[in-house]
């Protein structure tokens, strides 16, 4: 019994001597990654490169940063180049990319990285040089370009036809064939019309198209003296209304009946726009609805509240989404380009007429180009010259 | 005058947006930014019109009692409201101005949003009878994709959700796409027509 007893103080004794032994004398592996930790982690692979496709006066830098080491405080972006060698900036640890945007085209500068710790440069990056220069054109947009022209150039040919007399046949769009019945349906009620011209601002084309349209349906209320409502979501969509709406009255004569009052702002706010409508809509009964522009999700409920009061009413909007509730809850839609085409049709001018052909043509071209696309891209998987014709089209009309 | 430097106007704003879009290089790249930023501040400016004409109309309809006046004190007290507390208390969290956007403003509009279910419940009824083959084509489609997007469907065929989503991703992709085609050459030729002056109905038919 005794002699375990002074068998197990050994052990206790010879373990807590090993112990001791570890604290006083680490291994030399460890004392070699102690001091690799006190080294700083440099910017490594630097690139200095024009900014593609700018106005100049830029320089893209891209790093790298070794793996291995401690991380630094920050980093300094040092810049040597006419004015001498400075510091342009100071970024956090971590950044891998700068861009220096305060430089003279033309002009080479040399650029290196330094990574700062304890207020001091520990490490520098290799260096490296570019010369900032101003490109004249966006490569990734010359395919949108010639097809911009093409188009602008079928378009400006049919303009010219139609100014030269050349008949040219426009099919019939409902839609737009029952703008004048909708006012006279107005009219005989005793009724108001309701223009809706959407919610986007004067920026959006769908909005200016819309204009466009009010001033034919002012000029007809104006003619036959009915009452024309147009609350707008916009500020300057009501003030461009006022304008158009006034000029078409000044047009037939009748500037007395225009009341500027009619023309009227509700809010910028989508749903109470679309409550102050269906108010609108419920207190007046106006005869003829027009939903013509830009609505997103509240085109069903000011549609259907127009279809309660039992209005006519005619949409028309670019809105894909939008368009399947419009034909649910209208009597006539303009699907898409037809909004475009409405002043054109309209006006009967045989210079917006050629117009329309134009765009027409344009069309024609691009389903063209889309059938040729799919067939070489589907066949192209076997035959390879096929796929080269597949990957012309698909850069031509990819804009980047 | 009057017709000349509209179009004027039209034309070189038109051109240089056209061209800041294909040329990255100074000027075009400094107007286009400019005018953008133009067209920001003249917007933010005409908020001012907005609001003359709100208080004017509702104002007027209080002063000479028109029909349905009852209504605008109940607008120009909103407005009012809204705008007081925005400009003494501002509009951070749990000011009055945003206790009364988040406890009035928000559900209001959520009610208004809500009332589409029942809208396209109403519209849907009307435009799924099978009066014709299209109309038919269309309720067998609509029906298809109810369906497909409730459990039950999968429950009474598994190839039901498949359907839904191959009429989703191919024919309607389709359509919409080509819808959205043809509005692109619309906004082409609709921009053209305007900034080369051949439209010029929006200057009120000024010829």
């Amino acid at each position: 019994m005794k002699n375990l007893s002074a068998f197990m103080i050994f052990l206790l004794l010879s373990a807590a001597g090993t112990a001791l032994a570890d604290n006083a004398d680490p291994p030399e592996s460890v004392v070699t990654e102690a001091a690799e930790e006190l080294e700083v982690i440099s910017a490594v692979d630097l690139e200095a490169s024009d900014t593609p496709e700018d106005a100049g006066g830029s320089v893209n830098l891209t790093w790298q940063m070794e793996t291995v080491g401690s991380d630094p405080d920050s980093l300094g972006v040092i810049r040597s180049g006419p004015e001498g060698e400075e510091l342009i900036t100071t970024l956090p640890e971590g950044t891998v990319m700068y861009i220096d945007q305060t430089v003279d085209n033309g002009t080479e500068y040399s650029y290196w990285i330094v990574s700062y710790s304890g207020g001091y440069v520990q490490a520098s990056s290799e260096v490296a040089a570019a010369i900032p220069s101003a490109q004249w054109i966006y490569r990734g947009r010359i395919g949108m370009l010639i097809i911009l022209s093409l188009m602008a150039g079928v378009i400006i040919y049919f303009i010219e036809s139609g100014k030269k007399g050349k008949e040219l046949f426009i099919r019939e769009i409902a839609g737009l064939a029952a703008v004048d019945d909708a006012v006279g349906r107005a009219t005989e009620m005793g009724k108001p019309v309701l223009y809706i011209p959407g919610i986007m601002d004067m920026d959006d084309i769908q909005t200016i198209a819309s204009m466009v349209i009010l001033g034919r349906v002012a000029r007809k209320t104006a003619e036959y003296g009915s009452s024309l409502l147009v609350p707008t979501c916009r500020s300057v969509v009501m003030s461009v209304a006022q304008e158009v709406v006034k000029e078409g009255y000044i047009q037939v004569g009748r500037p007395d009946a225009y009341n500027k009052e009619n023309i009227q702002y509700l809010t910028d706010d989508q749903f109470g726009y679309a409550a102050g409508v269906d108010g609108i809509m419920v207190r007046e009964k106006p005869a003829a609805i027009f939903l013509l522009g830009t609505f997103y999700a509240e085109s069903l409920i000011l549609a259907e509240t127009g279809r309660s009061v039992g209005a006519i009413q005619i949409a028309g909007t670019a809105m894909p989404s939008q368009i399947p509730f419009f034909v649910a809850a209208c009597d006539y839609t303009l699907i898409g380009e037809e909004l475009f085409a409405a002043s054109a049709y309209l006006s009967r001018e045989p210079k917006l007429l050629g117009s329309l052909k134009g765009q027409d043509a344009a069309k024609l071209f691009f389903m063209i180009l889309i059938v040729i696309g799919v067939v070489s891209a589907t066949i192209g998987d076997f035959w390879s010259p096929l796929k080269s014709v597949a990957e012309f089209l698909r850069r031509l009309v990819t804009v980047n | 005058m009057r017709l000349v430097i509209p179009l004027a106007i039209t034309f070189t704003a038109g051109m240089i947006m056209i061209l800041n879009f294909f040329v990255p290089h100074q000027p075009f790249k400094f107007l286009g930014e400019n005018l953008q930023e133009w067209y920001m501040i003249v917007a933010s400016g005409a908020i001012f019109l907005g609001v003359m004409n709100l208080m004017h109309v509702h104002s007027r309809k209080i002063r000479l009692k028109q029909k349905n006046w009852k209504y605008s004190p109940v607008t120009i007290i909103g407005f009012l409201l809204m705008l007081v507390t925005g400009l003494i208390y501002g509009v951070a969290e749990n000011m009055p101005f945003d206790y009364l956007f988040m406890n009035m403003v928000a559900p209001m509009s959520a009610t208004m949003f809500s009332l589409l279910a029942f809208f396209v419940a109403s519209a849907a009824f009307r435009a799924f009878r099978a009066s014709n083959w299209r109309a038919t084509l269309l309720l067998t489609s609509a029906f298809l994709v109810m369906l497909g997007q409730v459990p039950i469907g999968a429950m009474i065929w598994d190839k039901i959700p498949l359907a839904k989503v191959w009429l989703m991703s191919i024919p309607n992709t389709a359509g919409q796409r080509a819808v959205m085609i043809g509005a692109a050459m619309g906004v082409v030729s609709t921009s053209l027509r305007m900034i080369f002056g051949i439209e010029r109905s929006w200057l009120g038919g000024a010829d």
